[in-house]
């Protein structure tokens, strides 16, 4: 049972998705502090170019069109659970899950390729940067593809369908630092 | 919900669901009131590891060479972890889960209104990585190789290279205990945050809120804002430690320096987030026992708003000696030199409040007051740090300790102390002994001074603080300040001893001392208008807010209160 | 428990309209490089990734119509770290050390000195 502070919501904000603002504010400067320091490291050593060379473009760009197309996924999701059509927005979401699912595929498939070249974590820190960034980028992909099956699992019972769109906007930020993280990884060379 | 618990045994609880067992209701529980209790009793059982490595380490410095009782010899190495461990413990096993998390636990739903915070599994999740923290910091002085000693501020290539810091397996795991740690705090934060902003009572509006909530939350987003730099950067250095990268090696492109910033970038206001829940308590205190209307609320509103923002522009200033860019040490002396104005603005703002009040010197008033006096030693003193120029030459002297003890120590123990011996009756609905804790007061607060104005002193007449064994270094020794360094020492002993009182009458006046009614220092604010202590789901009826918190001595009426849940 | 209106009731981007949007915005930045003129592989690179994300944080997130101190907590934290980046690159971007002189001291010193013998 919720307790009556739960329901309140004297900003106008459902409290769920206030909750979710936070989390992603805090979020923000998890990915920011690293990626700062990654563009400052990469601003001061011109010569790891050399090693950005090495970087798969197009798998990059196709797993950035994964994630956009999930997140388009999510936020339909979000609309059906609106109408309060929860079977569909529990489908949406396995859509949305499949999305993150092939992300981490194709992002296997391109690290043991890079790993079996000889581009290791600790080959130099260019590269301990890409795998630093992209894999806690992939560990809330991996979050996220979790949290996604339970809420559409409640979804597809009509049970607590104001989830849907908490766990989409946490999909869209995921999505959002993809789209960072795609130029300053795989196309600045 | 199958109460798969061990049975309850303990019958003798203050209230009642006797359907959960002790297990369910203690260990396992929800409520916020109990989450509390698990973080001020976790924070201070972390407090007597806290005192114990300090008296292990001051005795070293002041009889070196000779065995301790109860510790025996300190050798080089414990040395080090034992000055690490006081300072990791003290700053996040004691002040962090004290301050925010128990008083911000117990606090806030009790004082906006409502039955318990929004996501209550989420705070005992919350609590539950909390203690993981705590277990595996304790683990690391049972490992291989002992507890790290790389001080707490971890500074590589110290920390992350095993052959410097001979800690193989500490050094990863205490930078695990801490980022466990973190993760606990962001959770909670976030819980605080939204509770605050959308489940305060009807009625209770923003300016309506009592201070200490306030503070509590500021704190808790100033928290959330710095430590994610940090995060990133913990993880950058456990991979450092772990996997073989080079983050903080210059030799392979990384940079040391780095490590450093991103510290200090939550560090620096991690000092805010202890020292905010603190002046609110002291807001509080001093408003309830000076009967009068704290001075300009919104003065002291916005000066935290202010203090906030600035204190994420001074963060630099603990790195003057480390070889930073001179320009940038330039700004940050200007901003941490400002940084001092919104504080002793609000220290200013607690004395008017006292001004023609009519002051009662109950134990949790000599409290605030001390706080006053002694945090502004602590912050005047802060002034001539903040000035690179002289920072060049206090640097790494006692002079600093002393300096950010005359402010943590206020902050983590004697605004503690305020807020414990006021909100005791609330907590266990039994009052403290007020001859007991007079006593501890005084023991406590003169032994402080006698601790660290020696200090002051040595440390102005440049004695280095990270020494071992003074008769190692000859030129270092300086004989005639040995005095000092022994007088510090045996006035920490004396502190220390004198900590028992306040055992003894916490845990004695928990059962046994004299039953506390609801309200029994005539205060106004919403935690006041529920039982004492609060059952579970805290009101019988959720209040109705009609006025702001600190309607003291308002002229005709007849009583010198007005509290906010009353109609009229 | 009471539910109001959310975002997505009040108003509808057409989301596929907004898909279609970004995946050509992300055909841009792929071929951007192939240009090889630094300036157009900035802009196509780190504009173009700027544009989509606020697309996507207008439009799928609903940012436009949530209230307003979401979007300033969420830029405030970004200047955070640009606050950050400022901060510290100067230091890290030359991380083989700065070797500074104060020359301007060193000049004021020497300059000084016989002034100070005058007296």
């Amino acid at each position: 049972m919720k307790p009556i502070a739960t329901t309140r919501s004297a900003t106008g904000i459902p409290t769920g998705r206030l909750a979710v603002w936070w989390v992603m504010a805090s979020e923000i400067v998890i990915f920011g502090g690293l990626l700062a320091a990654y563009v400052m490291h990469r601003l001061g050593h011109p010569e790891w170019s050399n090693q950005a060379i090495h970087t798969n473009t197009w798998l990059g760009a196709l797993n950035t069109l994964v994630l956009l197309t999930s997140s388009l996924f999510a936020v339909l999701a979000h609309q059906a659970a609106e109408h309060g059509e929860g079977r569909k927005a529990a489908r949406l979401l396995l859509a949305t899950a499949g999305g993150a699912l092939v992300f981490l595929v194709v992002k296997s498939f391109e690290w043991s390729h890079e790993i079996a070249a000889g581009y290791t974590l600790t080959s130099n820190t260019f590269w301990s940067f890409y795998y630093t960034a992209a894999g806690l980028h992939a560990v809330h992909v991996i979050a996220g593809l979790v949290i996604m099956l339970v809420v559409a699992a409640d979804a597809a019972k009509n049970r607590e369908l104001q989830r849907v769109e908490l766990i989409g906007l946490y999909w869209h930020f995921v999505d959002i630092v993809w789209i960072f993280l795609f130029p300053l990884l795989y196309i600045a060379k | 919900m199958s109460a798969s618990a061990p049975a309850g045994t303990d019958s003798s609880a203050p209230h009642g669901h006797p359907e959960e067992g002790f297990f369910r209701k203690y260990l396992w529980s929800t409520d916020h009131k109990i989450i509390a209790m698990q973080y001020l009793l976790t924070g201070m059982a972390m407090a007597l590891i806290g005192g114990f490595t300090v008296y292990a380490f001051r005795m070293q410095v002041a009889f070196p060479g000779e065995s301790v009782p109860g510790f025996g010899q300190v050798t080089p190495g414990a040395y080090n972890a034992l000055v690490t461990s006081h300072g990791t413990v003290m700053i996040f096993w004691v002040a962090m889960p004290v301050l925010i998390a128990a008083f911000g636990n117990y606090l806030i739903p009790l004082m906006i209104g409502c039955d318990d915070m929004v996501f209550p599994r989420l705070n005992r999740l919350s609590y539950q990585i909390f203690l993981l923290s705590a277990v595996v910091f304790i683990a690391t002085f049972f490992v291989d190789g002992g507890a790290f000693g790389g001080a707490w501020t971890a500074y590589p290539p110290l920390s992350t290279k095993p052959e410097y810091s001979l800690t193989p397996l500490g050094a990863p795991l205490w930078l695990i205990a801490v980022a466990l740690e973190f993760v606990a705090f962001l959770i909670g934060g976030i819980n605080f945050v939204t509770t605050v902003m959308n489940s305060r009572a009807p009625g209770m509006k923003m300016f309506d809120v009592p201070i200490v909530v306030w503070m509590i939350i500021a704190a808790s987003i100033l928290f959330m804002a710095s430590i994610g730099p940090l995060i990133a950067g913990a993880m950058m250095m456990l991979m450092d430690q772990l996997a073989g990268t080079h983050f903080y090696d210059p030799t392979q492109g990384g940079d040391p320096v780095l490590w450093q910033h991103l510290f200090w970038f939550f560090g620096h206001p991690e000092v805010y987030v202890v020292l905010f829940p603190a002046l609110g308590i002291v807001a509080e205190v001093i408003t309830v026992f000076a009967r009068k209307k704290l001075f300009a609320y919104k003065t002291v509103l916005y000066t935290a708003i202010g203090t906030c923002v600035l204190s994420f522009f001074v963060w630099a200033h603990h790195q003057f000696v480390a070889g930073i860019d001179p320009r940038m040490a330039n700004v940050f002396s200007v901003t941490t030199l400002l940084i001092s104005v919104p504080i002793a603005e609000m220290l200013f703002v607690f004395i008017a409040t006292l001004y023609g009040g009519s002051i009662r010197l109950a134990t949790p008033m000599l409290w605030a007051l001390a706080f006053l006096v002694e945090f502004l030693l602590g912050g005047v003193t802060g002034i001539f740090l903040g000035a690179s120029a002289a920072d060049i030459y206090f640097h790494d002297t006692y002079f600093v300790v002393a300096h950010f003890h005359y402010t943590f120590f206020p902050i983590a123990f004697i605004a503690v102390f305020a807020g414990l011996t006021y909100w005791f009756p609330k907590m266990f609905g039994r009052m403290m002994n007020e001859t007991l804790g007079k006593i501890h007061f005084w023991g406590t607060v003169i032994p402080f001074n006698f601790i660290f104005i020696p200090l002051f002193i040595t440390g102005a007449s440049g004695d280095h603080r990270r020494i071992y064994n003074y008769n190692h270094f000859p030129d270092l020794a300086r004989p005639e300040l040995q005095d000092l360094r022994v007088l510090a020492t045996v006035a920490l002993v004396v502190l220390l001893a004198f900590q028992l009182v306040f055992l003894v009458n916490f845990f004695w006046s928990m059962r046994k001392g004299r039953k506390a009614e609801a309200n029994p220092w005539k205060a106004n604010t919403l935690e006041w208008a529920a039982a004492s202590p609060p059952p579970h789901g805290n009101f019988a009826e959720l209040p109705t807010v009609y006025r702001g918190p600190y309607e003291y001595s308002v002229p005709d009426r007849p009583d010198d209160y007005w509290p906010q849940h009353m109609p009229g | 428990m009471t539910r109001e209106p959310t975002v997505a009731e009040q108003s509808h981007p057409n989301y596929v309209k907004v898909w279609g949007v970004l995946v050509a915005l992300l055909a841009v930045s792929v071929v951007g490089p192939m240009f090889e003129i630094k300036l157009v592989t900035l802009v196509t690179a780190f504009g173009v990734a700027i544009l989509k994300a606020y697309l996507v944080a207008r439009n799928f997130m609903h940012l436009h119509i949530e209230r307003r101190y979401v979007t300033y907590l969420l830029v405030g934290m970004v200047a955070l770290m640009l606050l950050l980046f400022a901060g510290v690159a100067p230091d890290v971007m030359k991380h083989e050390g700065h070797q500074w002189k104060n020359e301007a001291a060193q000049k004021v010193v020497r300059d000084a000195a016989p002034a100070a013998k005058v007296h």
